[in-house]
């Protein structure tokens, strides 16, 4: 099974790359983008006997740094 | 006196620090490679180095921090051990949890080299050695040291005294200037300068050596 773990940064947290991100997409002539958020997506491919709560474990004790990240968990 | 230097793939100040704790400390100094759970017992004193562990893959510090040498250097550090962590050893140590807060991304998102300028607070067992508020010169090296902690956990530092040192001028983006914390027991300390690469005259300046110098009045 293929779960997909989006880890991003907390509201409130400067996120640089991002807003190098924006600058360059400005740079590039594209208007209209109010912000950038720069995140990253981790794929698992694990066995059907993985609990939800077990891959919440694994973002909370490896995946995410809760200090400064929030993580979302999507099973197809 | 007895150190380990902890060792990573990846780290790359391992052999300075190993220098600067034989020369500065007279340390019997062994350098302990972090597939090795199975830390010496009587340890005076451990430092994890500087360099890119695990290439800093998913985050800085972030791999290292899962490894197994970590779970006896958790358990020396309730013990008491002073441990210090210089730059990515800083990274390592907030990832494990022995220190609060993260090190992100440089503000300026650019890698910063070179000697900065460090307000010391000597209410430490690692900066006794230096005057109350003294400015001194140390070098940083580092991509992702722009310290990061919540209002509150801010706050607990500042009134418990545990900001080390901060840089004199904004460098990376740190809260509040952060360039270096100890724990709440104020054993462990984490900072992204280099002490080590400032110990000797031929290094362009000596004023790491008093952090090295407080620890042997510490610990003899």
């Amino acid at each position: 099974m293929k779960i997909k773990v989006f880890v991003t940064l907390k509201n409130g947290v400067l996120d640089p790359q991002g807003k190098a991100i924006h600058h360059a997409l400005e740079g590039l002539g594209f208007g209209g983008v109010n912000d950038v958020r720069a995140g990253r997506l981790i794929e698992l491919d694990v066995d059907e006997n993985v609990s939800d709560e077990d891959v919440q474990d694994m973002c909370k004790k490896l995946l995410a740094n809760t200090v400064i990240e929030n993580f979302e968990i999507e099973r197809n | 006196m007895k150190a380990a230097v902890i060792q990573f793939p990846g780290s790359n100040c391992d052999r300075d620090m190993k220098v600067a704790l034989e020369h500065i400390m007279g340390a019997d100094t062994i350098l302990h490679w972090h597939g090795d759970a199975d830390l010496p017992n009587d340890l005076d004193f451990i430092a994890i180095p500087g360099g890119f562990s695990y290439g800093d893959y998913l985050r800085s510090g972030a791999m290292a921090a899962r490894s197994p040498v970590m779970k006896a250097i958790i358990t020396a550090a309730n013990q008491g051990v002073p441990i210090l962590g210089v730059c990515n050893g800083f990274q390592i140590l907030t990832e494990s949890g022995l220190l609060p807060g993260a090190l992100m991304r440089n503000a300026s998102q650019n890698f910063i080299c070179r000697d900065v300028e460090l307000r010391v607070n000597n209410g430490t067992m690692f900066t006794k050695g230096y005057t109350d508020g003294e400015t001194i010169s140390i070098p940083v090296a580092h991509h992702d040291g722009n310290y990061f902690a919540d209002e509150a956990t801010i706050k607990t530092l500042e009134d418990n005294d545990h900001i080390a040192f901060r840089y004199a001028e904004d460098v990376n983006g740190s809260r509040e200037n952060i360039a270096g914390i100890t724990n709440d027991a104020g054993n462990v300390l984490g900072m992204m300068p280099h002490p080590e690469r400032a110990v000797d005259s031929k290094h362009g300046g000596t004023d790491g050596q008093r952090l090295f110098q407080s620890l042997i009045r510490e610990l003899v």
